[in-house]
C-alpha cells in the first residue's frame, strides 16, 4: 500500500493546480481566519487609554507579526535548500502569499492605527512596501506566464538571437550593391541595434530609439522618392529589416515579461532585509528605551 | 613436417591464441594454425579504435594472455606480446582444408598442400571467417568484398553495401561520412524496414539518407554483378546501376559442412545450432574439441578461458573445474540438497522446460547471471505491482498466483517445469499478481536480458514461452472462473501479431468481433466525430481491447491503432463468443470493465454538437503528447506554461539533489497549447537506452524509474539510443560551498549546476571520470522528485500516460 501512495505522489494529475489555489485555497482560509480573529478581538477588547502596541493585545499581535515576518523571510532559504523530505515549495509559496497579505491587517492592528516619524513607523512602512511589492509579484506570477508562453510559442530566446544574427548576415549581403547613404541605413540596423535596451525600455516594452526602426523609417523616406520595384536590392533590404523588426519585437516582448516577473524582487528582497533590521531596532527600542 | 604435435589448434582468435599460449606455458607440444598473416582476424578487422567490452564482469579471466576492455589496438598489442612471450608455436597463412585420421593420429591438410599431424585437434575457427556469400551471378568477382577495414581508404567510388544489419549500416555510414571522399554510397536491404539493426544505427542511416549522403534500396536484392555495374531487383522491376565496389555484409554462420566432414555432429538441424559437446568441450568425433564462437560462446573472455581449459583437459586434467566454478559454487551453496555445480546445472536444465534445449555448458553460462533460490511454503516470491522484469522457472515444487487481490485465498497453481513472471519480460510493466510458493520450491530467476537472449537463440525456449504467455495472458485478463481447459479452443487459434506504429488493429464501423490483448507497446483509441478523428483514450500493455463489440453487439465504435511498435494477441471473436455463452459471469465482468470507457463516450456524445473547441483541444494536445513520446513513457515531467515563471528552480533542485548535475533542461523541448515537454527522462516502457549497454548498467528501479548504476563505463551508447536526448555524459563537478557562505559572502556559484567556468577553475576536487547521467526520478528520496517539490508555482508536474491522456485533459480544456 505504501508503495502505491508513493507512486501517486510521483504522478498525480489532481495535484495539477497553481500556487494560489493550492490545496483548495487552504492558506487563503487560514489567513482569512487569522485576520477575522484579529479584527474581532480588536473591536471587542477595549484597550486603555487607546489601542496601541503597548497593550496586551498589542504585544500579542506584535509577537505574531514579528514571528510571521521572520518565517516569511525564511522562504528564500526554503527555496534554495533542496532537502529530500516531503515538502512542497508550492504550498510554501501559497502560505507565503496569503499569510504575507494577512500581515497587513495584523501589523496595522498592532500599531492601533498609531503612526509617527519614528523607527516603529519606519518598520511598518517597510513592511507595507514589501507586501505591496509582493502583491505585484503574486499578480505577475499568476498572469504573466501565460503571456510569456503565448509570445514564445515553440521558439526560444536562443533561436531569436540566432535569427537576428542570420538576418544581420543577410542584410550585409543584400547591402553590397547599395550606395553609401543607403548602406549606412543598413549599418544603422546591423551595428547599432540594442536588443534588450535600458531598464526603462525593458519594462515598458517601448524602444523609441530602436536603430532598426529608424532604418526602416529612413528607407521609407527614400522609397517615397524612388518607387517600389525600381531597386530590387533596396526592396530586399526593406523586407529583411521588417522581418528583423518582427523578431526583435517578439524577443523584446519576452524580455519585457521576464523583466516584470523579476523586477519586483529587486524591491521585495532588499527591503525585506531593511525590514528585518528596522524590526530588530523597533523591538529593542520598545523593550529597552520605552 | 613429419613431427606429430599433441594439439593442433585451428584458428587464432581469442580462444585459439589462449589455448596456444597455455599449451606453450605448460610445455605441451602444439601448433597454432592461422589462415591469415596476423593473430585474431576478427578483432583485427574491427573498425579502427573500436572499443571492445569485457563481459561478463563476474567471470574471472583464466588465461595466460591478458585481456581487459579497451580499444582494438591495445587489445591486439597485448595479445601479440602475450603469445610471443609464452613462446607459442604459430604458423601463419595456414588454412586447413581437410582433416583425416582419428584420435591420436590426425592429419590436417592445408590449402597449400602441406600437412600437419597431431594427436588432438582444437577447432577455434569462430564464425566470422565464414561470411555468408553473395549468391547471384558475378558474386565471386574481385570487387565484391565481405569486410570493410578502413572506410577512409576509398575515394570517389560508387559503392554498394548489401545487407542492412548493423555491420552493413555502419559500413555505409563510414563510407559516406566524409563528403570530401566523394563516394556514392547505396545500401541494399532485402526487407521493407531496417528492423534487424539497432535503433541508433537506423536513425543515423535515415538522417544520412535524408541528407542525401546514402541511397537506400528496400525490398531489394542484387540479381547480377558485373565489373563497374550492379543490377538490383526492386519491387517494381530491375535496375542497373554504376558500382565500383560491393561490400556484402550478409552475416556469418558456422562452416557447417567443413565441421561435419570431420565427423562432428550438431545439436539440431536448425541454422543456429552448435556442435554437440561434452563438458570437456570434446565433440562427437573423439579427439576433436571445439571452443569459442563455434561452440556457441561469442564473448571474448569465455573464449579465452575455454582455450585455457581445453588444453588442460587434453593434458589429462579432466577434473578441472571451469573458471566459473568457485563463483557458481558460492552462488548455489545456500540451496538445500548437497549437489555440485554440474549436478545443479543438469537438474535445472532437465526440470525447467524452457532450459531443456541448452547444453550443460550453456546452462552454466546462464547460471552465472541468474539466481537460483529456495522458497519455503507460503513465502512471497514477488508482490503484485512490484517492479521486476525477470523470468522464473520452477525446478522443483510449485507456486500459487493470487489472482484476486481482495481475496488472497483464491489462487491458481503453476507446477514444476513451468515458468512465471513472463509478463514483465514482454511488457516491461509491473508484476500483475502476487506469487507465493505453494510448497517448498526451488526456482531459477533469469534476468530479462538473458531471458530475451534465450528466447531469441533457442527455438524450443521461444515456442514454450510463446505458448505459456499467450495462455496466461488470456487467463489473467479475463480473470477468475476460467481454466486452461476453457480457453483451449480460443488459444489454438490465437495469433501473435507485430503491429507497426500507426497501424490500426480495429477500425470504426467495421463488423468484426475479434479481441486483442496488448502484449507489448500501447494503443490509442480514436473515433470520428464531426468528420475528424478524435482521440479517446490510451491503452497500455497488458490490457484487452475490442471486447465491446462482442459483448454489446453491433459494429466497432472506435478505431484502435498502435502508438508505438506493439505486439498483440488476436483472439477469434466467434470462438470467444462460444466461451462467453458458457460463462455468463465473464460477460458481467467485461461489462463492468467497460463502464468507464462508456462514460468517456457519453461525454463525447454530449460535446459533439456544442463545444467542438474542447474536443479539438483535447485531440490535438493528446496527439502532441503522444508525438513527444508520452505514449511510451511511464512517468514524464510536464510543465504547464500557464504557471511557469521561468525561475529554473526545478533545474537547480535537480542539480542540488544529484551531485551537482541537472538531469533536465527546462527550456529545451517542445511546447503545445501551453504544455511544455522539457528535455527530461520519460522512463519509457521499453527504454531505448537499455538497448546496448555493455556493462548492463541500466535498470528499472523499485518505483519504475530507469536508472544507471556505477558500473557505467561512459561508452555513450545510451546517449545515442535515447530519442529524447535526455542522457548527458558528465563528470561529477567539484563540491560547492554551502548556501549560507554563498548568501552572506558570495562564496561559490550558488544553488544549481555550476557553470563551466567555475567547474574548470575548481577542477581537481571533483571526479575525473565521466558517467552517463539521467533522471532517476529521485529514487529513494522520501519527498519524491525534487523538480516537482521545488516548483514554487505548481507548473512542474509528473504524469503517467494513463492518467493524463484521459478525461483530466478534457477538464483542463474546459477551464
Amino acid at each position: 500500500m505504501a508503495k502505491q501512495v508513493r507512486q501517486a505522489n510521483r504522478s498525480d494529475v489532481r495535484k495539477h493546480e497553481g500556487f494560489l489555489r493550492d490545496g483548495n485555497f487552504r492558506w487563503l482560509w487560514v489567513a482569512l481566519a487569522l485576520c477575522a480573529t484579529s479584527i474581532a478581538a480588536y473591536v471587542m477588547i477595549d484597550a486603555e487609554p487607546r489601542p496601541r502596541g503597548g497593550t496586551m493585545y498589542g504585544y500579542i499581535m506584535g509577537t505574531i507579526g514579528a514571528l510571521l515576518i521572520v518565517w516569511l523571510s525564511l522562504f528564500g532559504i526554503r527555496k534554495r535548500v533542496i532537502t529530500s523530505g516531503v515538502y512542497s515549495l508550492k504550498a510554501w509559496l501559497s502560505a507565503h502569499v496569503y499569510l504575507g497579505l494577512s500581515l497587513l491587517v495584523i501589523g496595522t492592528l498592532h500599531a492601533g492605527l498609531h503612526f509617527g516619524w519614528n523607527v516603529h513607523t519606519l518598520a511598518y512602512g517597510l513592511m507595507v512596501l514589501v507586501i505591496v511589492s509582493g502583491m505585484f509579484g503574486a499578480y505577475a506570477y499568476a498572469v504573466l506566464p501565460r503571456e510569456l508562453s503565448l509570445n514564445r510559442g515553440e521558439t526560444t530566446q536562443r533561436q531569436w538571437l540566432e535569427t537576428i544574427r542570420s538576418l544581420d548576415a543577410q542584410l550585409r549581403e543584400a547591402a553590397q550593391p547599395l550606395d553609401r547613404a543607403e548602406a549606412d541605413i543598413v549599418r544603422l540596423s546591423t551595428e547599432q541595434t540594442d536588443i534588450s535596451g535600458s531598464l526603462l525600455n525593458r519594462l515598458t516594452g517601448q524602444y523609441p530609439n530602436c536603430s532598426t526602426q529608424r532604418a526602416i523609417n529612413e528607407l521609407a523616406r527614400i522609397h517615397r522618392s524612388t518607387p517600389r520595384g525600381s531597386n530590387a536590392s533596396l526592396d530586399q533590404v526593406d523586407a529583411l529589416l521588417k522581418r528583423k523588426q518582427e523578431t526583435l519585437a517578439q524577443a523584446r516582448r519576452n524580455i519585457r515579461i521576464k523583466s516584470l516577473l523579476q523586477i519586483w524582487l529587486y524591491i521585495h528582497v532588499p527591503v525585506t532585509f531593511a525590514l528585518l533590521a528596522a524590526l530588530t531596532a523597533h523591538i529593542i527600542s520598545v523593550f529597552f528605551y520605552w | 613436417m613429419t613431427d606429430k604435435f599433441r594439439i593442433a589448434i585451428v584458428g587464432s582468435g581469442p580462444a585459439g591464441l589462449s589455448a596456444a599460449a597455455h599449451a606453450a606455458k605448460i610445455g605441451v607440444s602444439h601448433i597454432l594454425l592461422e589462415k591469415t598473416d596476423h593473430l585474431s582476424d576478427t578483432i583485427y578487422r574491427y573498425q579502427k579504435k573500436k572499443y571492445v567490452m569485457a563481459a561478463p564482469p563476474q567471470l574471472v579471466l583464466r588465461a595466460d594472455v591478458g585481456f581487459e576492455a579497451g580499444y582494438r589496438e591495445t587489445i591486439l598489442d597485448v595479445w601479440n606480446q602475450g603469445v610471443a612471450a609464452a613462446g607459442a608455436n604459430v604458423r601463419y597463412n595456414a588454412e586447413v582444408k581437410a582433416v583425416t585420421g582419428e584420435k591420436g593420429d590426425f592429419t590436417l591438410t592445408l590449402t597449400n598442400g602441406d600437412t600437419v599431424r597431431a594427436e588432438t585437434i582444437v577447432m577455434a575457427i569462430g564464425l566470422q571467417g565464414n561470411p555468408n556469400l553473395m549468391r547471384c551471378p558475378g558474386g565471386d568477382l574481385p570487387h565484391v568484398q565481405y569486410q570493410l577495414d578502413d572506410p577512409t581508404e576509398y575515394i570517389d567510388e560508387h559503392i554498394f553495401v548489401i545487407g542492412a544489419g548493423d555491420a552493413g549500416i555502419e559500413n555505409a555510414l563510414g563510407l559516406a561520412a566524409d563528403p570530401a571522399q566523394a563516394n556514392v554510397v547505396g545500401i541494399v536491404n532485402r526487407s521493407a524496414d531496417f528492423s534487424r539493426a539497432k535503433d541508433a544505427n537506423v536513425a543515423n542511416l535515415m538522417n544520412a539518407r535524408d541528407a542525401g549522403r546514402v541511397s537506400t534500396f528496400t525490398e531489394a536484392s542484387p540479381s547480377k554483378v558485373e565489373p563497374g555495374w550492379i543490377t538490383l531487383e526492386l519491387p517494381d522491376g530491375e535496375t542497373r546501376l554504376r558500382c565500383d565496389r560491393i561490400i556484402a555484409r550478409l552475416g556469418a554462420s558456422a562452416p557447417r559442412k567443413f565441421v561435419e566432414s570431420m565427423g562432428i555432429e550438431f545439436s539440431s538441424a536448425s541454422k543456429d545450432a552448435y556442435p554437440k559437446l561434452t563438458p570437456n568441450l570434446e565433440t562427437t568425433a573423439p579427439g576433436i574439441y571445439v571452443i569459442g564462437a563455434l561452440a556457441g560462446y561469442p564473448l571474448i573472455k569465455n573464449c579465452m578461458n575455454q582455450g585455457h581449459d581445453v588444453v588442460e583437459f587434453i593434458n589429462g586434467n579432466i577434473g578441472l573445474a571451469p573458471a566459473d566454478e568457485p563463483f557458481l559454487a558460492k552462488k548455489l551453496q545456500h540451496l538445500p540438497g548437497e549437489k555440485s555445480v554440474s549436478e545443479w546445472a543438469e537438474f535445472l536444465r532437465d526440470k525447467v522446460e524452457i532450459l531443456n534445449g541448452l547444453s550443460l555448458l550453456q546452462m552454466r553460462e546462464y547460471l552465472v547471471d541468474s539466481e537460483v533460490r529456495f522458497y519455503r511454503t507460503d513465502e512471497v516470491i514477488f508482490e503484485k505491482n512490484s517492479i521486476g522484469s525477470s523470468l522464473f522457472g520452477i525446478a522443483s515444487g510449485s507456486v500459487k498466483v493470487e489472482i484476486n487481490p481482495k481475496d488472497p485465498s483464491i489462487t491458481v497453481p503453476i507446477g514444476t517445469g513451468s515458468i512465471f513472471g513472463e509478463v514483465g519480460l514482454i511488457s516491461g510493466r509491473r508484476r500483475g499478481a502476487t506469487i507465493r510458493a505453494a510448497e517448498d520450491t526451488i526456482a531459477i530467476e533469469i534476468p530479462r536480458k538473458l531471458a530475451l537472449a534465450l528466447r531469441a537463440s533457442v527455438q524450443e525456449a521461444r515456442e514454450t514461452i510463446e505458448r505459456i504467455t499467450t495462455e496466461r495472458g488470456i487467463l489473467q485478463i479475463f480473470g477468475s472462473g476460467l481454466s486452461p481447459a476453457d480457453i483451449r479452443d480460443v488459444l489454438a487459434k490465437a495469433e501473435v501479431k507485430e503491429i507497426k506504429p500507426g497501424e490500426a488493429i480495429i477500425r470504426e464501423g467495421e463488423e468484426n468481433y475479434d479481441i486483442f490483448i496488448i502484449r507489448r507497446g500501447s494503443m490509442l483509441v480514436e473515433r470520428e466525430i464531426a468528420g475528424k478523428p478524435v482521440f479517446l483514450s490510451y491503452i497500455p500493455a497488458g490490457q484487452v481491447t475490442g471486447e465491446m463489440a462482442l459483448v454489446e453487439g453491433g459494429r466497432r465504435i472506435a478505431t484502435v491503432r498502435a502508438a508505438v511498435r506493439s505486439e498483440v494477441i488476436r483472439l477469434d471473436g466467434n470462438l470467444f463468443r462460444v466461451l462467453l455463452n458458457r460463462k455468463p459471469e465473464l460477460v458481467a465482468r467485461l461489462r463492468s470493465d467497460m463502464s468507464s470507457r462508456r462514460k468517456i463516450n457519453e461525454f463525447l456524445e454530449q460535446q459533439k454538437g456544442s463545444i467542438t473547441g474542447v474536443l479539438d483541444y483535447y485531440n490535438s494536445v493528446a496527439r502532441f503528447l503522444v508525438e513527444q513520446g508520452v505514449g511510451e513513457a511511464t512517468d514524464v515531467l510536464l510543465i504547464d506554461e500557464r504557471l511557469c515563471v521561468g525561475c529554473d528552480n526545478c533545474e537547480k533542485a535537480c542539480a542540488d539533489s544529484h551531485d551537482g548535475i541537472s538531469r533536465l533542461d527546462r527550456e529545451a523541448g517542445r511546447t503545445y497549447a501551453n504544455l511544455h515537454v522539457p528535455t527530461s527522462c520519460r522512463h519509457c516502457e521499453h527504454p531505448h537506452c537499455m538497448t546496448d549497454c555493455g556493462p548492463n548498467a541500466i535498470h528499472r528501479g523499485p518505483d519504475g524509474e530507469v536508472f544507471i548504476d556505477d558500473t557505467c563505463i561512459a561508452c555513450g551508447n545510451c546517449e545515442r539510443f535515447c530519442p529524447y536526448g535526455v542522457i548527458r555524459m558528465e563528470k561529477v563537478p567539484p563540491k560547492k560551498p554551502g548556501l549560507i557562505p554563498w548568501l552572506l559572502f558570495g562564496a561559490g556559484p550558488g544553488p544549481g549546476e555550476p557553470d563551466d567556468a567555475w567547474k574548470v577553475a575548481h577542477a581537481g576536487h571533483g571526479s575525473s571520470q565521466k558517467k552517463a547521467t539521467k533522471c532517476d526520478m529521485c529514487s529513494g528520496k522520501k519527498g519524491g522528485p525534487a523538480c516537482v517539490r521545488a516548483c514554487p508555482t505548481g507548473a512542474a508536474i509528473r504524469v503517467s500516460p494513463e492518467n493524463f491522456l484521459s478525461v483530466a485533459l478534457l477538464d483542463r480544456g474546459r477551464e
